[in-house]
């Protein structure tokens, strides 16, 4: 039987080019802001290219334009997949495109002139947040219409953790940015001072959780075992798992608010939450690392494999900390310092960066027609690249915030503070020359992947695709999980 | 297979059943700890004397919204004795009630600032900010010289003002028909430097900034 169906990756390959260019961007801003916290002469007396007006548009530019467009692509990538079904609603998926591109482009041209909420991973002003919900409702209802249409019964692993991402996101964007506008550029928020204060980590700690953690690890439940070629390790252990780290997740949020003016309750139940959250994390990690039994032999072949293992250490390693920071003595020490930006790179270029050029480097051959990478030397490059990169910055910021935590609570004898607060920034002005270092290493991998896969997609740009058939008749529907589709 | 997985198998062919589960699963985390606080009186209503931003210092503390001050400098000193001792007594969440969007920061690249207000002379704050470096050689503070040559709109605040106070802030309709007076002439950076003086010192007068 002819089969009549196809995938449509069309919306996949845009979201791939997507993710390329804003990770240079992002990561470049980045650079920059890093180059400004060494030599502050480097905004060239620029408003719009100061330190503070353009810190935003690295967090944004890294997390929501390069993260949001890998995983938006991945997410319409796995769903057909999963469901063997093609992504239902062609037209609003494309505009779910074009919405979320426009969304960043605005958000990261408006923030260094200033217009600006203040609300750290929030900062686009109302009439953008408008825009990005309207496009977020639309990739909610392409997800679920597509599950809806599904061939296979059973939801797939993945597709829970891409659509509570979905919910989550949903939920934490519009409570935080309730506010009453003035004039386009200017809007005050409903909540104020410790409210908002609460409000803002509730969303900026669960952002983490399920922008930077749920969605990636759909993207690891699926090209994990994918590329390992073996079923996951634990199906019922990801159930647990899963359940576990949503729930526990959104009570974490107090602990970026320990020993401040927030009442003390809410602090202690934030951090023990933090703590339990290690089990449903480390859980995951398990899950994905065990799922390599019987393949790590791929380590020595596969740079894609090399980068999801890595992305799995790096996870445990940065959720471990993570829950060790939210103690209340631990955080007296790091809170306010280099630590937290060390800790926050770790997961993100550590765990989130990796995970997402493994997957890319796993997906990329596949929706652009070609049996592998156009490069395989350059995804060696790129993993020693990425790998010593993040080794370099996270060691430097975590040496600079050790150090600028000791140094503030450093007290004489006679319990005067030993250190004007001027000598912590000397103290750490090397390492910040280091963290630049690292930053455009880091940078450099993402030029190579940008090249390898502008050249991987050769054929897709001369239009020389055919379209991937989907697999019909059905197969059994008692397999679970679901069968993983042919590809070629 | 054991019978507990049968409901787990239930949820997992029904994707609305599974939409629904995870939305309650996320919500009660943000109920617990958030609802509670908009009861808590000292959370959301200010100490007496405590007043809303004057219409200068509000100027200024939109420029430091603006100029992202809060991504090098936190608002919060934290109740720890070398924190106590380096910057004053710990911030209270009454002192930010009129802070909209909230001030406390993550980040200390610099100094806290909820407590420097009166500690640096007008003069030195506006030469500060216009170059860090000619008083601290070592700083990797930005310059902001671009503050002394922007004027405040003052109708633009008098619609600030407004909006907040239908968020709730107090501010009467004397402190809006004023608020353009109060501002006439001023530039960014004296707003700015108003504002920082006022940091800490809730309730006391806005010093006049001298020209």
């Amino acid at each position: 039987m002819r089969p009549k169906e196809t995938y449509d990756d069309t919306v996949v390959r845009l979201f791939l080019l997507a993710a390329a260019v804003w990770g240079i961007v992002g990561m470049s801003i980045g650079v920059l802001a890093a180059a400004q916290m060494a030599w502050p002469a480097l905004n060239f007396g620029v408003p719009w290219l100061t330190f503070s007006r353009i810190r935003p548009d690295h967090t944004f530019g890294v997390i929501f334009a390069f993260g949001g467009s890998a995983l938006m692509g991945t997410c319409y990538y796995v769903v057909q997949r999963t469901g063997h079904t093609r992504l239902a609603l062609g037209a609003l998926a494309r505009f779910t495109f074009w919405g979320w591109q426009l969304g960043c482009l605005l958000a990261m041209a408006t923030m260094p002139f200033g217009i600006t909420q203040s609300k750290e991973y929030a900062e686009p002003e109302w009439f953008i947040d408008i825009a990005v919900a309207v496009v977020w409702v639309s990739f909610g209802v392409v997800f679920f219409a597509t599950i809806a249409r599904r061939r296979i019964r059973h939801i797939y692993v993945a597709n829970w953790y891409y659509g509570a991402f979905i919910i989550a996101v949903g939920l934490l964007h519009i409570v935080n940015n309730i506010a009453l506008p003035v004039s386009l550029t200017k809007s005050y928020p409903v909540y104020s001072g410790a409210v908002d204060a609460m409000v803002q980590w509730w969303y900026g700690h669960n952002a983490v959780a399920f922008f930077l953690t749920a969605g990636f690890l759909g993207m690891m439940y699926y090209f994990v075992p994918r590329q390992a070629q073996q079923p996951l390790w634990s199906y019922r252990f990801s159930i647990v798992n899963f359940w576990a780290l949503i729930a526990v997740y959104m009570w974490a949020g107090p602990h970026h608010l320990l020993f401040t003016a927030l009442p003390d309750w809410v602090q202690s139940v934030g951090m023990a939450f933090s703590l339990i959250l290690l089990m449903p994390s480390w859980g995951s990690a398990a899950n994905g690392l065990l799922t390599f039994n019987g393949s790590w032999h791929l380590l020595k072949t596969d740079p894609a494999a090399k980068f999801m293992v890595l992305a799995l250490v790096f996870y445990a390693g940065s959720t471990l900390e993570g829950s060790m920071l939210a103690i209340k003595s631990v955080n007296q020490l790091s809170h306010y310092t280099e630590w937290t930006i060390a800790h926050v790179h770790f997961g993100s270029l550590g765990w989130v960066a990796m995970i997402t050029i493994g997957s890319l480097y796993a997906m990329a051959p596949r929706a652009l027609g070609q049996p592998a990478m156009h490069s395989r030397g350059a995804m060696e490059l790129h993993f020693w690249l990425h790998t010593s990169g993040v080794l370099i910055y996270v060691l430097a910021m975590w040496i600079a915030g050790v150090t600028q935590g000791l140094m503030w609570r450093a007290t004489g004898a006679d319990g005067t503070l030993t250190y004007p607060f001027i000598d912590s920034l000397i103290a750490i002005h090397d390492l910040y020359v280091i963290r630049w270092f690292a930053g455009m290493v880091i940078l450099a991998g993402m030029v190579v992947m940008a090249w390898n896969l502008w050249h991987t997609a050769a054929a897709a740009r001369a239009h020389l695709i055919t379209p991937i058939p989907v697999p019909i008749p059905e197969p059994e529907p008692t397999q679970v999980p679901a069968p993983l589709p042919a590809y070629g | 297979m054991a019978g507990g997985y049968r409901y787990f198998e239930a949820v997992e062919k029904n994707a609305a059943l599974l939409g629904i589960l995870t939305f309650v699963a996320v919500t009660f985390g943000g109920l617990a700890e958030i609802t509670p606080l908009f009861m808590q009186a000292h959370a959301v209503s200010p100490p007496p004397g405590v007043k809303p931003y004057d219409a200068l210092r509000l100027a200024g503390k939109d420029i430091y919204v603006r100029e992202g001050c809060y991504l090098c400098h936190s608002q919060m000193i934290r109740a720890l004795r070398a924190e106590t001792q380096r910057y004053g007594p710990p911030s209270t969440a009454a002192e930010s009630v009129y802070d909209r969007p909230f001030q406390w920061g993550s980040k200390r690249t610099g100094p806290d600032l909820a407590r420097v207000g009166g500690k640096y002379s007008d003069d030195w704050h506006r030469q500060h900010l216009v170059d860090p470096r000619a008083f601290v050689h070592e700083s990797n503070m930005p310059a902001y010289p671009w503050l002394e040559k922007a004027k405040i709109d003052g109708d633009d605040i008098a619609a600030r003002m407004r909006a907040l106070r239908t968020l709730g802030d107090p501010y009467t309709d004397d402190d809006i028909a004023g608020a353009a007076k109060v501002v006439a002439d001023k530039s960014e950076l004296e707003a700015l430097v108003a504002y920082l003086q006022g940091l800490g010192r809730a309730g006391e007068p806005a010093k006049e900034v001298a020209k």
